[in-house]
């Protein structure tokens, strides 16, 4: 029981990591960013195809991919998406589902459905911890996801970036008026998201596959925690993860593996139902 | 001025339905499932396109209605026109309940964008895992073509009545949009509080909105079932026809009478082309034809946000007569 709460609380870090990329985009755009997903499963492609080319170790390739990704997303944002949802929520919600379905499709038809792991038998590492026995790479990913937020909220609060961001978010209009460009925040942040995801995907590399579908398990776990957390709220995104990562430990301990999915979704719709504001959101 | 796009639509069946005549089985078959798509597609513009409310489950109706036809004849022997019923009825049903709970809980957006695709996924996984739906192995209906079996011995006949059903709808949308339905519909779109304030019960048309485009969902469903004979949970509620039936009408335009049909029509032909050319250079690939659909998804919003209705109107519009 004691093992399966602390296996909860390390996969809810990665689970956290995800969430706090989505949950930025929220709080910044106002938009549900449904590539998310997507962008999490080009990825993990990423630093499998890294690892099978060059040898590169995912941890090693965490910097080189955050930067990237970061790059991807400012360029998507700053072409793709803003351009072409003429600034119509409704439209960059579309917008968002057309992109995550052509990297998603894009990517089954290049890798077909084929489940890729990483080969190495590290995924199985475990260390010593009292009583438990604990996997050292998701102990590895629990480190580096606390220190990946910890970074993120340094930089929302301390640099100069950070503060235009955090006033974009809260008064588009009155930013505009301080000589701040919205456009370049906006693509900043859906930067900053992507950046998010690629640390994410290293971490989770070793323990998990890939397979093109692979987003999809997260991100409506993601979706669950963003909500859990209530939307654009960046703690909120790191407890509602760890929680979330709890839960389907436990749930999977006690009702199994198919029908432990169920208990995600089923969170879900109860939050959304009952509690949309989430545990840390505002009060709309 | 909806009502303008019903002629032209109507024209467009009736050559449809003419097609058994000149044209090969491959070709009825392409028809017959855009047509299914084209119908789904018409349910979303419903509450899609008139009320405003983007749906991503739409196959939460879709699966409900395939598997109550499937099911009700396999397991209880009801005649398949009944099923047919059933399944509709209980897509109004199950639109009702999602909507009474989401819309209850004002749930709009991307909220009722996320809460919907929840539902169908939770469909999806219930309907793979119970035995009662014939599990991951899915279902398999008894081929016995005959008319009270609601099978044809041709494709012609059911082609026939899956293009006078796209018809009725055609008719039901027009109608609807030109009434007073339609209009408190449209208010909810443009501005809730607005509508609220001008004494528009919001929840009340809302809901009647879902179940309708629940039904009319169904009653896809409930065909796809009996054109394919079998279905399982990824088919029945898998995402693909959620995305189908939105892009459809996306880029169609939503909220018009004839853009549903025009979208599903176009896509689907799009999407057979690119499997069909890219599968003679490299093979079958699979997922092409969603690459191609999420790339017209993104590229309509940006050149064509009204869609192509939408584009064709205003090209009617700066040529006046």
């Amino acid at each position: 029981m004691a093992e399966a709460v602390a296996n909860g609380l390390l996969a809810g870090a990665a689970y956290a990591l995800v969430a706090l990329g989505l949950t930025l985009v929220y709080g910044v755009l106002h938009i549900v960013n449904f590539a998310h997903g997507a962008l999490l499963t080009l990825a993990m492609f990423a630093a499998w195809g890294l690892h099978a080319a060059f040898g590169l170790d995912p941890y090693l390739a965490i910097l080189p991919m955050a930067a990237g990704f970061m790059a991807l997303g400012y360029g998507l944002q700053r072409w793709v998406i803003g351009p072409a949802s003429h600034g119509d929520d409704g439209n960059t919600l579309l917008v968002t589902l057309g992109l995550s379905i052509v990297i998603e499709n894009a990517l089954l038809a290049l890798f077909r459905s084929d489940t890729r792991t990483l080969g190495a038998d590290s995924g199985f590492d475990v260390v010593e911890l009292g009583p438990m026995l604990l996997s050292r790479p998701r102990l590895i990913g629990f480190g580096v996801s606390l220190l990946a937020a910890a970074l993120l909220w340094a930089v929302l609060s301390a640099t100069d970036t950070g503060k235009a961001i955090r006033a974009v978010a809260k008064e588009k209009l009155g930013a505009q008026l301080c000589g701040i460009d919205p456009r370049h925040v906006y693509a900043v942040t859906f930067g900053l998201g992507c950046a998010c995801l690629a640390v994410a995907a290293c971490l989770l590399l070793p323990t998990f596959y890939v397979n093109p579908r692979v987003g999809n398990a997260f991100v409506l776990v993601a979706f669950t925690i963003v909500v859990l957390g209530g939307m654009g709220s960046i703690p909120g995104a790191l407890v509602g993860g760890l929680f979330v990562g709890v839960v389907e430990s436990l749930g999977g301990l006690l009702l199994g593996e198919s029908l432990g999915q169920l208990g995600i979704f089923v969170i879900f719709i109860l939050v959304l139902l009952l509690r949309p504001t989430g545990l840390f959101g505002a009060r709309a | 001025m909806s009502a303008r796009d019903l002629w032209p639509g109507l024209a467009l069946l009736a050559l449809i339905a003419l097609m058994p005549f000149v044209a090969s089985n491959t070709v009825l078959n392409f028809l017959l499932s855009a047509l299914i798509v084209a119908l789904a597609a018409q349910g979303w513009n419903i509450l899609g396109g008139y009320a405003g409310q983007l749906s991503f489950g739409h196959a939460a109706f879709f699966g409900m209605g395939a598997y109550a036809t499937a099911i009700l004849q396999i397991r209880y022997g009801v005649n398949a026109w009944a099923g047919l019923a059933a399944g509709i009825a209980l897509g109004a049903v199950v639109g009702w309940v999602i909507g009474a709970l989401s819309f209850r809980a004002r749930l709009r957006g991307s909220y009722f964008a996320l809460v919907t695709l929840a539902f169908a996924e939770v469909l999806r996984i219930l309907a793979n895992a119970a035995d009662f739906t014939g599990g991951a192995a899915g279902l398999l209906i008894r081929l016995s073509p005959g008319v009270e079996n609601l099978q044809f011995p041709s494709r012609a006949v059911f082609l026939w009545l899956v293009a006078g059903t796209v018809a009725a709808v055609l008719l039901l949308t027009a109608w609807i949009a030109r009434g007073r339905f339609g209009a408190r519909l449209v208010a909810v779109r443009e501005n809730e509080d607005a509508a609220r304030a001008l004494g528009v019960d919001v929840l009340a048309v809302k809901l009647r909105a879902i179940a309708l485009s629940g039904a009319v969902t169904a009653a896809a469903g409930c065909l796809y079932a009996q054109n394919f004979l079998y279905l399982d949970a990824s088919i029945a509620y898998g995402t693909w026809i959620s995305v189908e039936v939105l892009i459809a009408c996306v880029l169609g335009g939503a909220g018009t009478v004839l853009g549903p049909v025009l979208g599903a029509l176009a896509l689907h032909g799009v999407g057979e082309v690119a499997k069909i050319v890219l599968g003679q250079v490299a093979g079958p690939v699979p997922g092409v034809d969603l690459v191609v659909f999420g790339a017209l998804l993104v590229v309509g919003i940006a050149f064509l946000p009204r869609g192509v209705m939408g584009g064709l109107r205003r090209l009617v519009q700066r040529f006046p007569r």
